[in-house]
């Protein structure tokens, strides 16, 4: 009963404290660098898409908004025909970025993307890609791993030895 | 039976396994590399460790290999120990030390064995910060593409392709850590098995080239259970789809058809279906060229048409029998031909005969591994059913492998057996007209004509029981018939091939005679007929006209139309006769899956599903009646031909409203024979608990977005009405029965190895039956010897019998549209005895002129083919030797030198 | 002008009043509630987000007037209604001022509980033709919450009622010119008050409602128009009690003489719904079987000790 009494009198109090409230399109907040908004796909450090068209990100999304189609250049170089992503249905949870293996895909502290449309929320990969590398600098998977798909060549990647000759007769 | 104790558990086992096949039938978990069902065990890897205890009191015990070690009554061990599981998660730490940093771009990924027993086994953090080793790829072919840097030297591809598969052209070369499996030079591997090396590699190093160029991950494919149209022998496949394409095919493994391998030809063969030349609309002729129209428009018209007219209606082998017989309801028995020259069918029909008598045990493409003693007559079966080649290289090893069973050493040690058996054959014979590929592994060859091949059988026949009329045939031949007929006494369970492929009904009734003497002799004996192509059989169960007799007819009927169901007639006989026929029809509807000469004659092209959008049953050689299913609903107007069938019946027929169940239902009112069909596969309204079967795995991608860039609302999926398969990724996610499995999957298993778990035990039948029924098991005809002696072949001075040869990649229509296997087309030649050859002096390479269906072909010359002096033989099926009909007598002509 | 004229125009007069505070407190509360919460609340349509209702207004005139088809339909549409028209009718009795009111009924406050108690019927037919098993429940829950409240809220009036010895308002009112009813039946007050908010089953006794158990309660299946009504009729109730409050307990229009009568009336009735605006915002609902148990165990015999010993006391000084 007294419980009842003081919480009403602490909710009345109240009255006189200040709003919390942002009131948005006059004020901004700044938002964090990890803020999840818009997603991007970005760029590595030679400016080719960093996408390896891996479904990665598709097979992480859990409300199924990622759809993509891997195909190659003609060095055998993996990257997306199309990255369609319909923000209609995407609830920014980020799985998508934390799936991803080679950084290309981010989102941003952009959240301003209403549309009187809905058809204007599906996004393609040239409304997707930006210009640069986002938030992590310097990584090009395909210096990683172990393909030569014109990036560099077999053995010159990190951490790589050159590549083994079958031939050779030493122990 | 066996009890064995794992962990302290109480389980039964078949004594005759390994423990690690052991502990995969019990459905434990227990990671692997090397050892696979088909290939037995080899100890390489050094993954599936666990510990052995000598006793009860046994605490320590020790560490040893499952896969070697044999499951004895009483044996304890244990996986889940420490030291075991340790010794797991520091072995594939080490295997994994110089495996790149691929996932992300590996076509292996997310069915990767590796991957999945890497996770098995508990490494989950690379310790070892050091240089990795590296390899260079080579090039090898359009089906394969190399990666050798993610190897973990399992040796599992030399074991298949060398040992297994009879591959000459991959092997290992180097030392210890510098491994390498490759060419001994980049190129095309040869072997007609390489695509299995998809699949057994537990990793990405060889992977599916096709696939590669439209990429798709496992779990983002719509699949269907289905069956290999490319061939008579009806291979059981995962044909697998991904927005609007076909993308790759899988084998699905049958114990009593495939097991688990696939040919090249059925793996890649399968591009066809996403061709620019495929129809997709109906069309209409105007002004001499096909205009596309509308679906309603063409449904209208036809019918039209077809209103009060006479109708004739060619079938089609490769066309399901659902559509076949709705064609056969609809023109009418009498009108119905089953759009096979007579030459052909005749013999089709002859098996058929042979097969349906039930006189001898008819095996399974599988069985015929079982058998210890081979004869083939005539039939090149690398090139006309190459799965049967593959398992008559098993069934050669089968009495050599006695010889390790004396010697206590259990068959599933492959090392050891091979060691023993060494390149030790069975009695093995193969009667051709050519030299094939399976001659390295035979006892003894014979090259002769048809009708001689026929001879030998007949003598062998006669060898085997006097009271058959005996043939004079040389010494020599007489020589090998009596050590043939010798060896197939000798044998256990001896094995008779032939098939249609020569065109020689001598053939088949001689392999019939000596199928049918062992028998008497109380043999175990076997006769296996290959037959052309998918439906053959099934065709000619529901029809006994030929094409010819429809050409012969045309006349009569003047004002009739013309419907011609999946079937391309300058495909199946001499392009005079077909325009001849072509010409007496002002109305012909063409059922297509691409363009071909047929349509370019049609009024209207509608546009027929192949084994991607269509469902249906296809009856193979042995019999067995098989269900394929639509993999997936096409956007454009592509439907099961018995669908459009239907569609352009007149309104009101009763045909033309019934349900998938009911046609078959219909059919087999109408052929009691085939009764079996009706029970090929669950019924449509069939639900595992109340769920449909899902054709999509369960984390199937990106639903919300792949239609919206047409539109934003999201499509009502389709409906599938007549299976028990849905085609969303809703509905029961555990293991269905073997006749509607889409596809393999199992928690923690995502690779092809999920196999296991759809299976009773390892290796044996899948739960619920493997699919499939055989129509002719009952015995219901006494079918008597066939005493007819073909006379012997004499040559002709200037002219020649041309044969047809037969290319795996290049025979078959369909299959040799599809882009990869396009690559591997021979080109066209013709073949040459040697000694003929000199005599008319010509060398390898020269050109030839020969006359085919009034067209000179300039043609090179090739050599060493094998074939017996007074015959030619020419590639069947290519493009310069389409609708030629063999075999006949040609002469040619040596074109000189310019 | 003709007396009957002028009072009909009286009594429209104040029916346009109470549907515009009704309407206006729609407003109030969101405010009030952000304001207790720390937030705004609607501020941005018109001055001070006031055009908020207007907006609303015109969004729910203009759903669509659906009616679920496995609905009763005929008692589906009667039942909103017939909430507010009981409690306009309650209204009726109310003396804003001795001169503004539209009937001085002998029997005023019987002829509160006799509408409240058919407003008790709206609530349960509402949730019976929804034909829907949340509906169904609140419904229920309603009719048991309703009923029993109804019981001792009669009850603790009877203080009020022996101690202006009349049912009638007027009277009632004029008797509190000494003193205030608040002090002498300060536990009949709180009796009231409490029934009072169970009556207009307001926050914390909304369980007819209940949205996280019963998603909307009796008017889960209610939209548009037909679901205003309920929700108008909501508010017309909390202004109903508070004015009542403020007629039984704090004298009515009486106040100091440098305002005019019907002010003082209006800004006790508004204090009072502003203490209801704040227990929504503090306070959680109960349990069903609590609330139940308090009225039952608690409440009902705290006002029968209430009459009786208010009766005693007047017995004595007579």
């Amino acid at each position: 009963m007294f419980s009842n009494l003081r919480s009403l009198w602490i909710v009345f109090l109240h009255l006189f404290r200040k709003r919390e409230t942002v009131e948005y399109p006059e004020e901004k907040t700044e938002l964090p660098a990890r803020w999840r908004g818009r997603i991007v796909l970005t760029r590595d450090p030679d400016y080719e898409e960093r996408c390896v068209g891996c479904y990665l990100c598709a097979a992480a999304c859990p409300v199924d908004c990622i759809s993509l189609q891997a195909t190659e250049d003609e060095n055998g170089r993996r990257y997306p025909e199309f990255f369609r992503i319909n923000f209609s249905r995407c609830i920014f949870c980020g799985y998508c970025e934390e799936a991803c293996p080679t950084y290309a895909i981010q989102l941003i502290p952009d959240f301003e993307m209403a549309e009187y449309d809905r058809q204007n929320l599906v996004y393609e990969k040239e409304d997707l890609l930006i210009e640069g590398q986002g938030k992590y600098h310097g990584y090009n998977f395909y210096k990683e791993a172990g393909v030569d798909f014109g990036v560099k060549k077999k053995g010159e990647g990190e951490n790589e030895n050159k590549p083994v000759d079958v031939r050779k007769l030493m122990p | 039976m066996a009890k064995i104790i794992i962990d302290n558990k109480e389980y039964e086992s078949d004594e005759s396994k390994n423990l690690l096949e052991a502990c995969l039938s019990l459905g434990l978990d227990l990671p692997y590399f090397c050892w696979h069902p088909e290939l037995d065990s080899i100890g390489a890897c050094r993954q599936c460790a666990v510990i052995k205890y000598k006793d009860e009191d046994d605490t320590k015990g020790k560490l040893v290999m499952a896969c070697l070690e044999p499951v004895t009554d009483k044996v304890r061990i244990s996986l889940e120990v420490d030291e075991a599981k340790q010794f797991r998660a520091d072995n594939i730490e080490a295997l994994m030390i110089n495996h790149p940093h691929d996932c992300p771009v590996c076509d292996e990924g997310g069915e990767c064995h590796l991957q999945d027993m890497t996770v098995m086994s508990g490494h989950n953090y690379r310790r070892y910060r050091f240089k990795k080793r590296t390899h260079t790829n080579q090039y090898l072919g359009p089906f394969i593409n190399h990666e050798m840097n993610r190897c973990i030297q399992c040796y599992r591809c030399v074991r298949f392709y060398k040992d297994y598969a009879g591959g000459k052209d991959l092997d290992v070369f180097g030392a210890h850590d510098d491994i390498y499996f490759g060419r001994h030079e980049p190129g095309t591997l040869e072997n007609e098995f390489s695509g299995n090396l998809v699949e057994i590699c537990p990793t990405g190093v060889f992977t599916d080239k096709t696939l590669k160029k439209h990429y798709t991950r496992k779990w983002d494919l719509t699949n269907a259970p289905s069956v290999c149209h490319n061939c008579g022998l009806g291979c059981n496949i995962i044909a697998s789809e991904r927005y609007g394409g076909i993308r790759r095919i899988l084998s699905r493994y049958n114990g009593d058809v495939n097991g688990y391998f696939l040919c090249d030809r059925g793996r890649f063969g399968y591009e066809y279906v996403n061709s620019k030349k495929r129809i997709q609309f109906p069309f209409k002729k105007q002004n001499n060229s096909l205009v596309q129209i509308e679906k309603k428009q063409a449904i209208q018209e036809i019918r039209k048409v077809a209103e009060g007219k006479k109708l004739i209606g060619i079938g089609s082998p490769k066309a399901s029998l659902e559509s076949n017989f709705l064609l056969r309801q609809w023109v009418g028995a009498k009108n119905f031909y089953a759009g096979i020259p007579e030459t052909e069918g005749k013999l089709i029909q002859k098996v058929i005969e042979i097969v349906k008598s039930g006189k001898v045990n008819v095996p399974s493409l599988n069985e015929v591994k079982s058998y210890d003693a081979v004869f083939i007559l005539g039939e090149d079966v690398t090139n006309t059913a190459p799965m049967l080649a593959l398992n008559l290289r098993q069934a050669v090893r089968n009495t050599p492998k006695e010889q390790a069973a004396g010697l206590n050493i259990p068959v599933w040690n492959d090392a050891a057996v091979r060691e023993v058996v060494q390149g030790n054959t069975g009695p093995f014979y193969i009667a051709a007209a050519q030299a094939t590929k399976l001659d390295e592994v035979a006892t003894q060859t014979y090259r002769a004509h048809p009708d001689d091949v026929a001879r030998l059988g007949q003598a062998v026949a006669h060898a085997i029981n006097p009271e058959l009329p005996e043939t004079d045939c040389s010494k020599e031949a007489g020589k090998l018939a009596e050590s043939i007929a010798g060896a197939l006494l000798d044998a256990k369970k001896p094995l008779i091939v032939a098939g249609t492929s020569l065109y020689s009904r001598a053939i088949i009734e001689a392999a019939a005679n000596i199928a049918f003497a062992l028998k008497e002799k109380e043999k175990d004996a076997g006769l296996f007929y290959v037959a052309p192509e998918v439906n053959s059989v099934g065709l000619f169960l529901i029809s006994d006209k030929f094409l010819d007799q429809a050409f012969e007819n045309v006349n009569q009927n003047d004002d009739a139309v013309l419907i011609v169901l999946e079937n391309d007639l300058y495909r199946r006989t001499d392009k005079n006769s077909v325009d001849n026929f072509l010409q007496d029809y002002n109305d012909i509807i063409v059922l297509a899956y691409l363009e071909n000469a047929t349509t370019q004659h049609a009024t209207y092209v509608l546009p027929a599903g192949t084994f991607a959008e269509a469902d249906g049953t296809v009856i193979n050689n042995e019999g067995r009646a098989q269900r394929f299913y639509q993999v997936h609903v096409p956007e454009n107007d592509v439907e099961s031909s018995w669908k459009w069938l239907q569609e352009i019946m007149p309104v009101g027929t009763a045909e033309s409203t019934i349900h998938f169940e009911n046609i078959v239902y219909n059919l087999v009112k109408t052929f009691p024979d085939l009764e079996g069909i009706q029970s090929v596969a669950p019924p449509a309204d069939y639900r595992k608990g109340t769920q449909k079967i899902p054709r999509e795995p369960h984390r199937y991608t990106g639903r919300t977005a792949m239609h919206t860039n047409i539109n934003v609302s999201e499509p009502k999926p389709p409906e599938d009405t007549d299976s028990a398969l849905s085609f969303t990724m809703e509905g029961y996610s555990g293991i269905p029965t073997a006749a509607i499995t889409p596809f393999y999957w199992s928690p923690g298993w995502n690779s092809a190895q999920a196999i296991n778990k759809y299976q009773i035990e390892v290796g044996g039948e899948l739960h619920g039956g493997n699919s499939g029924v055989r129509l002719f098991d009952k015995k219901n005809s006494n079918i008597g010897y066939f005493k007819n002696i073909t006379k012997t072949f004499s040559p002709q001075k200037g002219e020649w019998y041309a044969l047809p040869l037969y290319h795996i990649f290049g025979s078959d229509e369909l299959s040799a549209q599809s882009p990869a296997v396009n690559e591997r087309l021979p080109k066209p030649y013709i073949a040459l005895n040697n000694s003929d050859a000199w005599e008319a002096g010509v060398k390898e390479g020269d050109l030839l002129g020969i006359v085919l269906q009034g067209e000179t072909l300039k043609l090179p010359v090739k050599l060493n083919t094998g074939l017996t002096k007074g015959t030619i033989g020419l590639p069947k099926g290519l493009k310069e030797t389409v609708g030629t009909r063999f075999p006949f007598w040609i002469t040619f002509k040596k074109i000189k030198d310019e | 002008m003709n007396e009957g004229v002028l009072h009909t125009l009286v009594a429209f007069g104040i029916l346009v009043v109470l549907l515009t505070i009704a309407a206006g407190l729609i407003w109030l509360e969101r405010r009030l509630l952000a304001l207790w919460q720390d937030r705004y609340g609607p501020n941005r349509v018109g001055p001070f987000g006031l055009f908020q209702v207007m907006a609303d207004m015109i969004k729910i005139f203009f759903k669509e007037d659906w009616i679920p088809g496995f609905a009763d339909k005929k008692v589906f549409v009667i039942a909103p209604a017939m909430l507010v028209i009981t409690i306009l009718m309650s209204f009726a009795i109310v003396p804003f001022t001795p001169e503004i009111m539209v009937v001085d009924l002998n029997i005023g406050i019987l002829f509160f509980l006799a509408m409240s108690s058919l407003g008790a019927y709206s609530v349960v037919l509402g949730g019976w033709s929804s034909n829907n098993k949340y509906s169904l429940l609140g419904a229920i829950r309603g009719a048991a919450q309703m009923i029993s409240y109804e019981v001792f809220m009669g009850m603790s009036l009877m203080g009020v009622v022996i101690m202006a010895g009349s049912l009638n308002m007027t009277d009632i009112v004029i008797a509190q010119k000494k003193m205030w009813f608040i002090i002498p039946q300060f536990i009949g007050f709180v009796i009231f008050f409490i029934g009072g908010v169970a009556e207009a089953h307001r926050l914390p006794f909304d369980i007819v409602e209940a949205e996280s158990e019963l998603i909307a309660g009796y008017h889960s299946e209610y939209s548009g128009l037909k679901f205003g009504l309920f929700f108008v009729g909501e508010y017309l109730g909390i202004t109903l009690i508070s004015a009542l409050i403020t007629t039984l307990f704090f004298g009515g229009w009486l106040g100091f003489g440098f305002l005019p009568p019907v002010f003082w009336f209006l800004l006790k009735t508004f204090a009072f719904i502003m203490v209801f605006i704040l227990l929504r915002a503090a306070l959680p609902r109960p349990r069903y079987d609590q609330l139940m148990s308090l009225g039952w165990k608690i409440l009902l015999p705290l006002s029968l000790l209430n009459l009786l010993v208010t009766g005693a006391i007047v017995l004595y000084f007579q």
